[in-house]
């Protein structure tokens, strides 16, 4: 009976990379729901975070200080952005933002590369959880059981702030209707530049998360774009709850497939979507479309 | 009437010397192109995951060039370079600008297998010498060889075919493969089975994750259920780095011994594995500690040049690329003009190159490796390297299929 500990095994691989996906995600859809904008360089912030990371812990010795101050780090770097190039850009045609954001991929590739070098870069899991532990048969590196604990915690912590919170009812209601937010006297302007940071800063601690696990290179950014948007998709855009649902369909989806059917494992991620698209154009949380 | 006679005299002078300007011009032309500055044009990708790739090779070439003072037989040396992003159809379209509209006098290049086959026909047909400085498709030594293609880096099947019988014999004969899926994957897999099978080896099970690959945990918990007891790889640049950590991460190096094409493990993506690839076993005809006297001055000479960095197979392959130009074109003075002569002399070239005595194999124009080293990731002053273990001589790609001249 190999088959069940197999099985066991690549559960467990696919809910540590749904979950990665979720935390990748998360924040591309917080932005999009809010702000009605497709951030292309979300994948970017993955990649600054990763950077920061890798400097922090070079300079603090701890990966946990890294895991605090990375995010924020890039937080102030969205918030930058969102005031600076992004905010002029909200009456125009959405392809002005897009256009914007895809710019900026290059730019923060080439930032990267000035700053530190063309080099390929790995940090360190930490030392709490460097070996792997075999449970039921499965062996998986304790780092990964860390990743889908720290990932499910923070999917609770976002939902606890997005309906149970004040600031969290602004949010919704944001998304909702935007106008009417303002119009109810609402900041609306000072709620976008705050949701944009803190969609960043989820983007950034991403990127120190999955150092462990991944490397950092100035391309890693353009490369988790792909995946991300099309867990958005399935998931429903804006959706908190979508996000997570499609980050861990598509997890599990892509691991089997890599396991079961090596040849078409990226097939399959793309026929879930299509399916998805073809039965709920708004995604499985979305909206409906007007 | 006099203003005709003159103008018709004027005409007539005019179109004498327009007849002599067209009959000279190209002559001339020529002449001044023979003593202006020497073209090599280099397609290779300055960005995206292998951009460390186009840098060591491009880097050791400056190397060689500078030694030379840029110069080479009273001829200034340019180099002209395109980045091909990895993309066939860029790679194609760079060849064809370094060929139509900067008129290189020769070509090097490129890093991926693709752009390569992809560019092989435009090289061939407009006679361009092209000297291949990265992409092992053995095809290119087989049947799509050229008589204006020469190769100073590696066919895929060299640094493999030898450790088939190698990791039979000393290693396990329970054997998992694991490669990207494209043609350098495919290839390097196919050429160990030649002489693993024969010695007894068993291949449990093999895969291909796509290149790029992030995430290898399903491939690394099918090798544990596998039950082999060794296995063989290929990977290179980001994938290496995350397939190597991975591998150690689920614990997988105490159970199965990890072998494979030397790219795995080079200087590009050793500091960055760590302690992952300590005793990763691979075979390459390169490491930086070969103690020969040449070697030993281009370690030095490229550290001290590139800010301490330590020069890779990639970075070995720029430097005999640059070697071959240089001696070539010493050989024929500078005349670039008949590119019949330069492929003559480039044939016969031989030199002491960091990897050994180089040469080229007359009959398909890929190198002979002098040797193929099986090497031990360790730590030795200076950090991680490639350790020499065990070699084998003289490995010359089969070249099925390759008539020269083609």
């Amino acid at each position: 009976m190999a088959f069940a500990p197999d099985f066991f095994a690549q559960a467990l691989n696919g809910l540590a990379y749904g979950v990665l996906l979720f935390l990748l995600s998360v924040g591309l859809t917080l932005i999009f729901g809010m702000l009605d904008v497709v951030n292309l360089a979300h994948g970017s912030f993955y990649m600054l975070g990763a950077y920061a990371g890798l400097t922090l812990i070079g300079a603090t010795g701890s990966f946990w200080i890294a895991l605090l101050l990375a995010p924020l780090l890039v937080g102030g770097i969205g918030a930058l952005l969102e005031r600076v190039c992004l905010r002029p850009l909200y009456g125009r045609p959405p392809l002005d933002q897009v256009l914007l954001t895809f710019g900026f991929i290059y730019l923060f590739e080439d930032l990267v590369k000035w700053i530190w070098g063309g080099r390929i870069r790995s940090i360190p899991p930490p030392d709490l959880f460097k070996g792997s532990v075999t449970l039921f048969g499965a062996t998986i590196p304790s780092y990964r059981l860390f990743v889908i604990a720290f990932g499910l915690a923070v999917a609770v912590l976002l939902w606890l702030l997005i309906e149970r919170t004040r600031l969290g009812a602004i949010i919704r209601a944001g998304v909702f209707d935007a106008e009417m937010t303002a119009g109810l006297g609402i900041n609306i302007h000072r709620v976008f530049t705050a949701v944009f940071a803190f969609g960043a800063a989820l983007g950034g601690l991403s990127g120190v998360i999955a150092g462990p696990i991944q490397s950092a290179y100035p391309a890693m950014g353009a490369g988790i774009l792909i995946p991300a948007l099309i867990v958005v998709v399935v998931g429903g855009l804006g959706s908190l709850k979508g996000s997570l649902a499609g980050s861990l369909i598509i997890g599990q989806a892509e691991t089997f497939g890599k396991a079961w059917l090596p040849d078409s494992a990226m097939l399959i991620i793309y026929v879930v979507m299509a399916l998805v698209v073809l039965l709920r154009p708004q995604g499985l949380f979305g909206r409906p479309l007007k | 009437m006099a203003m005709h006679r003159m103008s018709r005299r004027r005409l007539l002078g005019a179109a004498t010397a327009a007849a002599a300007g067209a009959a000279v011009g190209p002559w001339v032309r020529k002449a001044q192109a023979q003593s202006g500055p020497i073209k090599i044009g280099l397609v290779l990708p300055y960005t995206g995951v292998y951009a460390v790739l186009g840098e060591s090779i491009t880097q050791a070439m400056e190397l060689v060039f500078a030694r030379e003072n840029w110069t080479v037989a009273g001829r200034k040396i340019e180099m002209v370079k395109e980045d091909d992003e990895m993309k066939p159809p860029v790679g194609v379209r760079k060849t064809e600008k370094l060929i139509d509209s900067d008129k290189v006098d020769i070509l090097t290049g490129p890093v991926h297998s693709g752009i390569l086959m992809g560019m092989r026909d435009k090289v061939h047909d407009s006679k361009t010498i092209l000297i291949v400085s990265n992409a092992g498709a053995d095809a290119i030594s087989r049947e799509r060889c050229s008589k204006w293609i020469f190769r100073t880096s590696f066919s895929n099947w060299q640094p493999c075919q030898p450790m088939g019988g190698w990791v039979a014999k000393n290693v396990a004969k329970d054997v998992f493969q694991i490669a990207p899926n494209y043609q350098a994957g495919k290839d390097m897999m196919a050429a160990f089975r030649e002489t693993f099978l024969p010695a007894g080896g068993k291949v449990v099970a093999e895969d291909y994750p796509k290149l790029g690959e992030t995430d290898y945990a399903p491939y690394l918990t099918k090798i544990r259920q596998s039950g082999a007891k060794a296995v063989f790889a290929f990977f290179s640049g980001s994938d290496a780095v995350n397939f190597v950590k991975q591998y150690d991460q689920f614990g997988l190096k105490q159970s199965t011994r990890l072998t494979g094409a030397g790219f795995l493990v080079e200087p590009d993506v050793l500091p960055a594995q760590g302690a992952s690839a300590l005793g990763v076993l691979s075979g390459h005809f390169y490491t930086p500690l070969l103690d020969n006297t040449v070697n030993q001055r281009f370690v030095k000479d490229f550290r001290e040049k590139f800010g301490g960095k330590m020069p890779d197979g990639f970075a070995c392959q720029g430097y005999d690329t640059a070697e071959v130009i240089v001696r070539a074109l010493k050989a024929v003075n500078g005349n670039t003009r008949d590119k019949a002569k330069l492929v003559e002399v480039i044939e016969k070239l031989e030199f002491d190159s960091p990897r050994g005595r180089f040469r080229f194999d007359g009959k398909t124009h890929n190198v002979i490796q002098p040797y193929i080293y099986v090497r031990e990731v360790k730590e030795v002053p200076g950090g991680l390297n490639n350790v020499v273990i065990d070699r084998v001589a003289n490995v010359t790609d089969p070249g099925t299929g390759c008539t020269l001249p083609a």
